[in-house]
């Protein structure tokens, strides 16, 4: 028998009414037995929809296969029918989702969704399927396995859902196994472990994977060989140690170029005047009362105190659940604060009535991560820059000049202003957002996680037009992010935050250099391809 | 907390709910510009006459004091006597509950065994001509009144095919065929405006659930269609569908009283609609202080339905 287990050759998807007559064309590649071979590529690359045309679960009637052909172990999956490919998906091939939240059906057991493969594929017992679904949950080492084969999936963490996934998706010992951005929803440590188990499964049973993935980082942590996919077509691939180091094409060159460094700049120190100082913040959520003595009080931040100076960007660094985003939301008071003190310009504005704390609305100004969602889609984005500074008493028409030099600011056609957000991609979006948080004048921006919706080279271009900003406006901006790499190139300073606590603070410099908190260097050793300068390979 | 200990407490909750529904009531009752004693005397009668049958009544004292009587009463379980039927309002309303019990009931399970199947089918076919005729239907179920629905089957059924009785209702002692056939016709009626919503409901909540990530992960896992769709997505899909049910069913209670003139079915609507007319005080206040109660109940059986449908709900 050939070693491989997976060849498309010559691959073509027709997609009705998409920006282009091909989801993916004249797509070559193979996957061996036991080798994992990653495909990168931006969004709408077509690099999932190589992948759900091997599994046969294109959506019907947007996307069909034109031409060409999918192999696996030699058999042609294009011409079975429907009854076949049901038979052979779960059992010779199968599938891990980027969402370990939503690929989970939320009313039914984990164990019952691992069991279903086993109820769908075998002739096995309740009693037999039941002793595999915990030797496999074993397996992925979940702990108490006799526990947990009974619970929901509401009632695990997302890097125990996704080894839910991955155990029901080989439980049955696939040839193949894809793998759809399975650790991008997960934060770093998470992540880390997620990809050391895809490792170990793969290496116990030979499986071959494809593996897709946006993060060079992942790429090189895992990956036997790289394809690089661009606008639905193949531009590189070959071993991956010879795409990271020296890649033949212009365009993955320039995805390596815009992978940020963990190595951070040199930065001289910031010394303009204190415009964000808090004191011994705390935030709860829940609380007992006389009524319900046994109500849950969790703390989500616990004494943090930190400064931003005129001209210097904080970052705050954390993994989910640290608390980064809740002392956002306190500085801005998009939260009540439970105790502690804020101090903008030096005002305490913790415990002000939000009567006399309206006025200062205007100096404190919000990027938020998903600029698809945080423009309203039925208003024109000039609408969206105008609306804060009418608020504050500027006519229209003067808030509209203001609106197009804007435009202009974050590289953007200023008339522009007149389409809708759906008219603009994400990057330009976020662009969008950031004219409309200066249109306030603002003294601290606040970015939580501004850059992490966006592709690597997007990214890039968004994060160099925040520093262009922060310079021109003599901003301060504390800047929530997972990421460390993107930290070490936009900081300051850094501040690590885990369980509401801030552990470590510096310059990003030290932090970088030599991180003295234990969690800290946990996070660092987590990070994926921290050996690999990206950048200077291209 | 438990289950149970969760159930308790709505329970419990009832009560001062049940209080503010019987203050209301005999406030309302007690506020319109009309007397009970003057339509029972008749157009002849004196005014010493109406005096005399007011005293009776109870109807001169002072209204708290009326009201102590009557909360008192109710809760002892005895509901008073009826003005005008001259019998006790329980006996009145157990011998009226039978016909629009079973009205209510038949018309539920037409309305749901016909709708979440059409919903679902709709919802499976999205976009075919069978999903534009099930939507078609819903729109017409919709803006057609419950008489003209209700006088058409008639008019198809009994006069033209005489296949089933014009009206009427027949007790279930006295056969249970014959119950059947008397009540098909009203509950058909009344229920083509719950298959409109129900449908409508489960095609729109299921149509969103066949789109989300667990459905492909099933059909990654090799499962079928028929599974994806029962076991996957109409589970999901429930807790809405559950919710229009429920409504449904409250809002039965109004579709009933109409229905019950159409078909003349000597039950709790028409019994209603009768009082009302008398100005029967303790029938109004009886009747309504049950619907009220049903109301109440269905709610907490549906919010107990959520916990049993989705384990994320909990209380």
């Amino acid at each position: 028998m050939s070693n491989t287990v997976l060849e498309v050759s010559d691959l073509s998807v027709a997609i009705r009414g998409g920006d282009r007559p091909h989801a993916v064309q004249g797509i070559n590649l193979t996957v061996d037995v036991n080798e994992i071979v990653c495909v990168v590529g931006e969004s709408g690359s077509g690099k999932s929809v190589t992948a759900q045309a091997v599994m046969g679960l294109l959506p019907k009637g947007a996307m069909q296969v034109e031409s060409g052909s999918i192999r696996l172990q030699g058999d042609q999956l294009l011409t079975k029918s429907d009854t076949e490919l049901r038979a052979i998906r779960g059992t010779r091939m199968a599938m891990v989702f980027q969402e370990p939240m939503t690929a989970l059906n939320p009313v039914e057991r984990v164990g019952d969704q691992i069991r279903e493969v086993l109820e769908i594929h075998t002739r096995l017992d309740h009693k037999e399927q039941r002793a595999r679904v915990l030797e496999m949950m074993r397996a992925v080492h979940l702990p108490d396995p006799e526990q947990m084969i009974d619970a929901y999936p509401h009632q695990l963490s997302g890097g125990q859902r996704q080894r839910i996934m991955i155990a029901a998706a080989l439980i049955l010992d696939p040839a193949l196994l894809i793998a759809d951005e399975p650790t991008t929803a997960l934060d770093v440590t998470t992540q880390a472990q997620i990809l050391k188990l895809v490792r170990e499964m793969q290496g116990r049973t030979k499986t071959g994977v494809l593996f897709i993935t946006h993060d060079f980082g992942v790429v090189s942590e895992i990956a036997d060989r790289v394809v690089v996919m661009q606008m639905g077509r193949i531009v590189e691939q070959g071993p991956c140690e010879e795409v990271l180091r020296a890649p033949r094409e212009e365009y993955t060159r320039m995805l390596l170029r815009a992978v940020p460094s963990m190595t951070p700049p040199k930065r001289s120190p910031v010394t303009g005047p204190v415009v964000l100082q808090t004191e011994n913040l705390f935030k709860t959520y829940g609380k007992r009362s006389l009524f319900q003595p046994k109500a849950r009080v969790v703390a989500a931040v616990k004494d943090v105190s930190l400064t931003v100076r005129r001209g210097e960007t904080l970052g705050i660094v954390g993994e989910s659940g640290s608390g980064k985003s809740t002392v956002a939301r306190c500085v801005a008071r998009l939260v009540d604060t439970s105790s502690g003190g804020i101090k903008i310009d030096g005002i305490d504005i913790a415990a002000m009535r939000e009567a006399k704390f309206r006025p200062m609305r205007r100096r404190v100004q919000f990027i938020f991560q998903d600029p698809y969602r945080s423009l309203n889609p039925r208003r024109t984005v000039g609408e969206a820059i105008i609306e804060g500074p009418m608020n504050f008493g500027v006519s229209r028409k003067e808030a509209l000049q203001r609106a197009r030099d804007l435009m202009a600011i974050v590289h953007l056609p200023p008339a522009a202003i007149d389409r809708f957000p759906h008219q603009f991609s994400g990057g330009q979006r976020q662009r969008i957002c950031i004219a409309r948080a200066l249109a306030m004048e603002p003294e601290l921006l606040i970015g939580d996680e501004p850059v992490s919706a966006l592709d690597v080279s997007v990214q890039d271009q968004v994060l160099k037009l925040l520093d262009e900003v922060r310079r021109k406006f003599n901003l301060a901006v504390l800047f929530i992010t997972h990421d460390l790499r993107v930290a070490a190139q936009v900081c300051d300073r850094i501040a690590v935050m885990q369980r509401g606590v801030i552990v470590e603070q510096g310059t990003t410099a030290e932090v970088f250099a030599a991180p003295q908190h234990e969690y800290t260097r946990a996070l660092f050793d987590a990070a994926p391809g921290r050996h690999q300068e990206f950048a200077a390979s291209a | 907390m438990s289950m149970y200990g969760y159930l308790f407490r709505r329970l419990l909750g009832t009560i001062p709910v049940m209080l503010v529904v019987a203050v209301f009531i005999f406030l309302m009752l007690r506020l319109t510009p009309s007397d009970p004693a003057a339509i029972i005397a008749g157009d002849n009668a004196t005014t010493e006459q109406v005096a005399q049958i007011r005293s009776q009544l109870g109807l001169d004292r002072p209204m708290i004091e009326q009201f102590v009587i009557w909360s008192g009463r109710v809760l002892t379980g005895n509901l008073g006597e009826s003005f005008f039927f001259k019998k006790t309002v329980a006996a009145l309303i157990s011998e009226r509950i039978e016909p629009t019990l079973s009205l209510a009931l038949f018309t539920i399970l037409i309305a749901v065994f016909v709708a979440v199947p059409l919903g679902v089918l709709a919802a499976h076919r999205h976009g075919s001509w069978i999903d534009r005729i099930v939507m078609s239907f819903s729109v017409l179920g919709f803006s057609v009144p419950v008489f003209v629905i209700g006088y058409l089957l008639i008019y198809l059924f009994a006069v033209y095919l005489n296949w089933l009785p014009v009206q009427g209702y027949q007790r279930i002692s006295e056969g249970v065929g014959g119950w059947a056939q008397r009540l098909i016709l009203p509950s058909v009626t009344l229920s083509v405006i719950y298959i409109a919503l129900i449908a409508r409901m489960t095609r729109t909540s299921v149509l969103e659930v066949l789109s989300e990530d667990y459905i492909r992960t099933a059909r990654a896992k090799g499962q079928s269609e028929r599974k994806v769709m029962f076991r996957h997505a109409l589970r999901n899909a429930a807790v809405p569908i559950v919710t229009v049910i429920g409504l449904g069913v409250a809002l039965l209670i109004g579709g009933v009283v109409v229905t019950e003139s159409v078909f003349t079915i000597p039950g709790l609507g028409r019994l209603t609609v009768d009082a009302v007319l008398a100005r029967d005080y303790p029938t109004i206040q009886a009747v309504i202080l049950l619907f009220s109660f049903v109301y109440v109940m269905i709610n907490l059986a549906v919010d107990m339905i959520y916990t049993i449908l989705d384990p994320r709900i909990r209380y």
